[in-house]
C-alpha cells in the first residue's frame, strides 16, 4: 500500500475525488429522501429532525462531510491547476463531444459550494430564513418557498447539482476502473433533481402549506 | 477549388496566423498535398515554406497532426490529416490550420511540435522484457480471442497526439492507456503489468500533461478511435499497482 505515491499521480487524485464524491452523493440521496417527509406533514419532518439529533448522527455526519468536501476540493484544485498549465491555447477551437455537464464540473462545483453556504445559513442556522426558528423545520421550509427568488435560487442550485452528478457518477466509475453507461449518471441526476425540487414546487404552488 | 488558409507561422518564441489564398485545387487532393502546392509556390517566390510533419501519408505512421478548423486532424472521423481530402471542404472555405497545442508539446516551427514526451512515456514502461534469442513459436502462448481483440484495438494507436491536442486538460491519458492496454491484456505483458502502469503514469504526469476528467474529447478526435474503456483499464491497473499490487 503506497497511499502517498498514489495521491501524487493524477489518477490517485481523481480516485480521491471519486470516493469522496460517492460519499457526498450517498449523503445527498439520504438528504433527498429525508426531505420527502415534508409531504407527511409538520409532525413527520420535525420529528425526523429530532430523531437525527437523538441518535447523535448530526455532528459526526457534519465532520465527515466537511472532510469529504475538503479532500474533494483539494484534489480538484490541484488537478485544475495542472490542467490549466498543460492545455493548449488555440486561436480557433471547436469542441466535438461538447458535454455541458463535463465542461461545467469545476465552476459547477464552486456554485454548489456557495449554495451550500447559503443553504446552511438559511435552513440550518436560520439567519437568512423568514421564519428561522430552530427545530421548526416544516414552518421554516414553508416560509422559505413562499418567495419566488428563494425557489429560483434552490432550483438553479439543484439543477447545477444535477449536472455535476450526471458527469460525476460516470466519471467516478471510470476513474475507479469500471466503464458504465452514461445513462446511469443521467438517471441518478434526474431522480435527485426531481426529489429535491418537489418540495419548493409543492410549497410554492400551495400543495404544502 | 479555391480555399483561403490561415496558417500558424512561427520561427521564434511567438507566432501568428498568416492568410494564403490557393486556387485551382483538385477536390481529390489530400490536405498535405495542398500544403505541398502552397510550399512549392512559397519556395518559387523565395519565401520560407510552411514546416509540417508527415511521413507515410497512408494514415498509419502518426507523424502528421494538424488542428484544422479547431479539430484535430480535421472534421472527418477516424481520419488522419494526410487522408483528409479537399472534397470534404466547400469551394471558397476559410480554413484555420494550427499545430497541436499543449505544454508538453512545444512548437518547433510553424506546424511542427516536439512529441518526445510520448517517447518518454513509452520508454518508462511501454514494453515487455523478453530473453532475446530465437523467436518463440507463434502459438506457444494461447491468447483468448476477446483479449486479443482488446489488445489489437489499443495497439492501433499511432501516437500522433490528437488526443492531447483535443483534450481540454492537455492530458495524454488516452495515449498512455492505449499503450498500457495493448500490453496489459496479453499474457506476455503480465509480469510488468502493475509496474508498467505506475511508471508510465508517473512519466505522463512528470512530462506536464494534465489529468483526465473523462470529458471524452479524445476518442472522437483519435484517427484510430481508441475507446475510453482503455483509460478505465489503466486506472484500475494503477490503483491496484499502488495498493494490493504495490509489491510488483
Amino acid at each position: 500500500m503506497d497511499t502517498i505515491g498514489l495521491y501524487r499521480t493524477t489518477i490517485g487524485k481523481k480516485a480521491v475525488m471519486a470516493v469522496t464524491g460517492a460519499a457526498l452523493l450517498l449523503f445527498v440521496i439520504a438528504h433527498m429522501i429525508g426531505n420527502l417527509a415534508v409531504f407527511s406533514g409538520a409532525d413527520a419532518i420535525d420529528g425526523y429532525g429530532r430523531f437525527l439529533r437523538e441518535i447523535n448522527v448530526v455532528w459526526p455526519m457534519r465532520i465527515g462531510l466537511l472532510g469529504c468536501i475538503a479532500l474533494h476540493f483539494l484534489a480538484a484544485y490541484q488537478l485544475t491547476a495542472k490542467a490549466r498549465k498543460a492545455r493548449g491555447k488555440y486561436e480557433h477551437r471547436r469542441r466535438v463531444q461538447g458535454s455541458y455537464a463535463a465542461r461545467t464540473m469545476r465552476w459547477g462545483g464552486v456554485i454548489i459550494a456557495l449554495f451550500v453556504v447559503y443553504h446552511l445559513l438559511d435552513l440550518t442556522v436560520g439567519w437568512l430564513n423568514p421564519h428561522g426558528v430552530s427545530g421548526e423545520i416544516y414552518a421554516n421550509v414553508v416560509a422559505d418557498f413562499q418567495h419566488w427568488y428563494v425557489v429560483l435560487a434552490y432550483t438553479l442550485a439543484v439543477v447545477a447539482l444535477g449536472f455535476h452528478i450526471r458527469h460525476g457518477v460516470w466519471s467516478a466509475t471510470q476513474t475507479l476502473g469500471i466503464t458504465t453507461s452514461r445513462v446511469i449518471g443521467l438517471g441518478v441526476a434526474v431522480v435527485i433533481c426531481a426529489g429535491f425540487l418537489s418540495v419548493p414546487f409543492a410549497v410554492f404552488t400551495g400543495l404544502v402549506s | 477549388m479555391k480555399l483561403t488558409l490561415r496558417i500558424w507561422r512561427q520561427s521564434s518564441a511567438t507566432g501568428r496566423l498568416v492568410d494564403y489564398e490557393l486556387e485551382d485545387l483538385s477536390p481529390d487532393m489530400s490536405f498535405l498535398e495542398m500544403l505541398d502546392v502552397l510550399n512549392e509556390r512559397l519556395i518559387t517566390a523565395g519565401d520560407d515554406p510552411v514546416a509540417f510533419d508527415h511521413d507515410c501519408r497512408e494514415g498509419i505512421c502518426g507523424m502528421c497532426g494538424l488542428m484544422i478548423n479547431g479539430m484535430a486532424h480535421g472534421p472527418e472521423k477516424a481520419t488522419t490529416a494526410c487522408q483528409l481530402h479537399l472534397r470534404h471542404f466547400k469551394d471558397g472555405d476559410v480554413i484555420t490550420v494550427e499545430p497541436w497545442r499543449a505544454e508538453p508539446f512545444p512548437v518547433v516551427r510553424d506546424l511542427v511540435v516536439d512529441r518526445s514526451a510520448f517517447d518518454r512515456i513509452v520508454a518508462a514502461g511501454g514494453y515487455i522484457s523478453v530473453p532475446a534469442g530465437s523467436a518463440p513459436d507463434a502459438h506457444a502462448t494461447p491468447v483468448p480471442k476477446p483479449d486479443a481483440d482488446t489488445a489489437f484495438e489499443a495497439a492501433a494507436c499511432i501516437g500522433c497526439g490528437a488526443c492531447v491536442a483535443a483534450c481540454p486538460n492537455g492530458s495524454g491519458m488516452l495515449f498512455t492507456a492505449a499503450k498500457a492496454t495493448h500490453l496489459g491484456v496479453l499474457p506476455q505483458g503480465q509480469p510488468e503489468r502493475y509496474s508498467r502502469a505506475r511508471d508510465m503514469v508517473a512519466e505522463h504526469d512528470a512530462s506536464g500533461f494534465g489529468g483526465c476528467t473523462n470529458a471524452g474529447e479524445c476518442t472522437p478526435a483519435c484517427p484510430k478511435g481508441i475507446p475510453l474503456t482503455t483509460i478505465a483499464r489503466l486506472n484500475a491497473d494503477l490503483l491496484r499497482g499502488h495498493t494490493i499490487r504495490s509489491d510488483r
